[in-house]
């Protein structure tokens, strides 16, 4: 069987024809305009009717809305997300590393245990800092506003951050070394620059 | 003048507070050091320091592409090998625009139950031991045999299996499995009901147990606890239920919450989800297509069009696991994140072990379903 | 009379037939008795490395039985232990503490490699964390290969330990 269009992400979007069964399609399927799924973009619609242009929505797909903010708005961002839209846990905070846009990115996945209507959606927020060649962590440029005050879950993830790309969490009371070695004297192991290879 | 260095300063001592490093070689503490500090009896602060077994798994990851990853993958927790790969593959799928066929997906949700089984008997078995009650050591180390059987006959391999690819599974079940799948579940369920006599009935354990270590269910939701942990204080979440992927959603699963939310709630339910793990098998035998493939083939070095990035999550036997993808179009993946649920208990442990006894550490601490090398990566 | 049969000269050949006497009546004897008494009663260190700790957990299961020789993970202090099973993957943090764990053991003492990664690092091989097989940190005895072995093959290993224990000498640390 050869592996065929995709067709379990988008199952909840109308407007898309099935895939068709003339030899030469005449009409790509993407070319139509694909209908957002509701729900999510009514929580993506909440957010940008507060803060306007402060934040960017990626993407609303399927269970997942992705918003862009910039790291001094982070925290407002959250606190409403927290206050209004009933997001109260955060399950995961990633790190991606940008080299060429000279940025770090830090991605925090939102979820919600008490609200009944939330409990499949996740709310995937965004933001990046700058990132220097030579880094010191701690004491350059590769700052965040910490969230542990708004989400009390993301204490460990965010000391675990910090000792993998050397981004520093201001108002966190604890950024330390919580999985590397004590004598670890070397670049943040997961930035592009380190390399495992020769070593 | 001499300048003092800094960690040879003095520094003034609280006599009554000792601190005592319950190490990485110790019958009480895994695969991890907890540091705490006791006046008298009591735990005043505890500073857990995971990182033993830190492998770098999520930066190898980015040095082999989509297919060989996967032995890597599985690897943090060996025996429920197959509910740690399975949002990798989820992910993989919904980037690479793969369908998997309808009996892959039944035979994927009985290995991944299997799993479950096979990986909770090892936690009761470890929880026995931490407890000293080596009969509970002896009897769900001998009784996970019969799992393990099954999934050596499905698979060929005891743990570690490498069943699960992008695009179904690997190989089709061998002739008669079904049956004998369900005799040895049948007899599986028979014997962990004897369990409540040895284990959760004896007083030794309740008065151990019950009431240490509560979490209450606005501080489980707040921490972000997840699995059982969150279960046993009282919030009604699974993942197969409320996000339900592959055939779940055809199954009939019921939830087990309990509501006190101390260790002997914590360590309760997973047994009694070992039970509902049965029923969850036996459904699935009863609906599974008879034949079919049980695989999409993929073509050599699969890679996706662009960018893109996907985050799936699973119910796995310690809670919810998730797995980050971020691809920028070439073979292997630009950033792989594993969010494990072990990971996320962690926090839970400093915040309960306040205040509570020493002797009670080991009880407390386990109970968190915590597996330290998955924690690690 | 004995003063005139030992005198300086013939001193060192008495005392070598002595000891050749010793040896073939008390030494031989005695040193199968303490290898026997070594062979079936090692105690391994309570110490869980890695992913391979599962595969002897299931060893020490009723299935596999691994306490039929004699090897029970004594829950006391590692100073009454004299086995050390190095069950996989040992990270740059875990190095010093195994070798502290090495030291703090009472003679006699043997380790077994178990799994791919102690022996040489296995599939992290090129990780940043990971060192490349544990021959320098602790002398290994016996190495057991697999990912993760399976529980015979951890028997086997032992085994094989108890045969090279017959081998060596008792007396020296006696």
């Amino acid at each position: 069987m050869m592996s065929t269009e995709t067709a379990s992400a988008e199952v909840k979007s109308e407007g898309k024809p099935t895939p068709a069964k003339k030899p030469t399609p005449a009409k790509k399927p993407e070319e139509k305009p694909i209908e957002l799924p509701e729900f999510e973009k009514g929580l993506s619609d909440k957010i940008t009717e507060k803060f306007g242009d402060k934040v960017e929505v990626a993407f609303v797909k399927e269970d997942r809305v992705r918003i862009n903010v910039g790291s001094e708005n982070v925290h407002d961002v959250a606190e409403f997300i927290r206050d209004e839209m009933n997001f109260d846990h955060v399950e995961s905070v990633s790190g991606v590393d940008f080299p060429q846009d000279k940025e770090i990115e830090v991605v925090y996945h939102i979820g919600s245990y008490s609200d009944s209507s939330l409990s499949r959606q996740v709310l995937v927020l965004a933001t990046r800092t700058q990132r220097e060649e030579n880094p010191i962590p701690g004491k350059d440029a590769t700052k965040l506003p910490t969230l542990r005050d708004i989400f009390y879950s993301v204490e460990f993830h965010e000391r675990e951050i910090f000792e993998m790309f050397g981004v520093f969490f201001e108002g966190h009371p604890d950024n330390r070394r919580l999985l590397l070695p004590e004598d670890w004297a070397d670049l943040p192991p997961l930035r592009k620059d380190f390399d495992t290879r020769g070593r | 003048m001499t300048e003092i260095m800094p960690g040879l300063a003095l520094q003034k001592v609280d006599e009554r507070i000792m601190t005592l490093n319950v190490g990485p070689q110790h019958p009480g503490s895994g695969h991890m050091r907890i540091v705490v500090q006791i006046d008298g009896d009591y735990i005043v602060a505890c500073d857990p320091d995971p990182g033993y077994v830190h492998r770098g798994e999520e930066k190898m990851a980015e040095y082999r592409n989509y297919i060989t990853n996967i032995p890597h993958l599985e690897r943090p927790v060996i025996h429920d090998s197959c509910n740690v790969l399975y949002p990798y593959v989820l992910g993989v799928e919904e980037l690479l625009g793969i369908e998997v066929p309808e009996r892959a997906k039944y035979i994927r949700v009985i290995a991944s139950e299997l799993n479950r089984c096979i990986y909770i008997m090892y936690w009761l078995a470890i929880y026995g031991i931490f407890l000293g009650h080596s009969t509970m050591f002896m009897w769900p180390a001998g009784d996970r045999e019969f799992l393990i059987d099954l999934m050596e006959k499905m698979t060929g391999a005891r743990v570690t299996h490498a069943h699960f690819i992008p695009g179904g599974v690997r190989n089709d079940l061998p002739p008669n499995f079904e049956d004998v799948c369900l005799r040895q579940v049948n007899y599986f369920e028979k014997r962990i009901k004897e369990y409540a006599a040895v284990f959760y009935d004896n007083p030794i354990l309740i008065s151990r147990t019950a009431n240490t270590g509560v979490l209450s269910r606005q501080d489980a939701i707040r921490l972000g606890t997840t699995g059982s942990v969150l279960r046993a204080s009282g919030v009604d979440y699974d993942l197969r239920v409320k996000e339900p992927y592959d055939v779940y959603d055809e199954l009939d699963i019921h939830t087990n919450v309990m509501k006190e939310g101390d260790a002997y709630a914590r360590s309760r339910i997973p047994w009694l989800d070992m039970m509902e793990s049965c029923n969850i098998i036996r459904q699935a035998l009863q609906k599974m297509p008879k034949s079919g493939s049980v695989r999409t083939k993929l073509k050599p070095n699969p890679k996706t069009k662009g960018a893109a990035t996907v985050y799936k999550r699973v119910e796995s036997g310690r809670g919810s696991l998730g797995c980050y993808i971020v691809s920028d179009g070439k073979v292997e993946p630009y950033r792989l994140k594993l969010s494990v649920p072990s990971f996320r208990n962690l926090i839970a442990l400093p915040y309960l072990l306040k205040g509570e006894k020493l002797g009670n550490m080991p009880s407390v601490y386990w109970s968190l379903n915590y597996w330290p090398v998955e924690a690690d990566r | 009379m004995l003063k005139d049969l030992i005198t300086p000269e013939n001193a060192n050949v008495f005392v070598g037939k002595l000891g050749d006497i010793l040896e073939k009546a008390i030494d031989k004897p005695l040193g199968y008795a303490i290898n026997w008494g070594r062979i079936w009663s090692l105690w391994p260190v309570h110490i869980e490395t890695a992913c391979c700790s599962v595969e002897f957990g299931a060893a020490s299961s009723p299935r596999y039985d691994v306490e039929r020789f004699g090897i029970i993970e004594a829950f006391g202090s590692l100073r009454q232990c004299d086995l050390v099973v190095v069950q996989g993957t040992i990270t740059r943090k875990m190095a010093p503490r195994l070798r502290l764990v090495y030291d703090q053991m009472p003679e006699p003492k043997y380790v077994i490699a178990m799994g791919a990664c102690a022996i040489t690092g296995g599939l992290y091989f090129d990780s940043y964390n990971v060192l490349p097989g544990i021959d320098g940190v602790i002398p290994v005895d016996v190495y057991v290969p697999g990912c993760p072995p399976r529980p015979e093959t951890l028997i086997q290993g032992c085994i094989l330990l108890q045969e090279k224990i017959k081998r060596m000498k008792a007396r020296k640390f006696v």
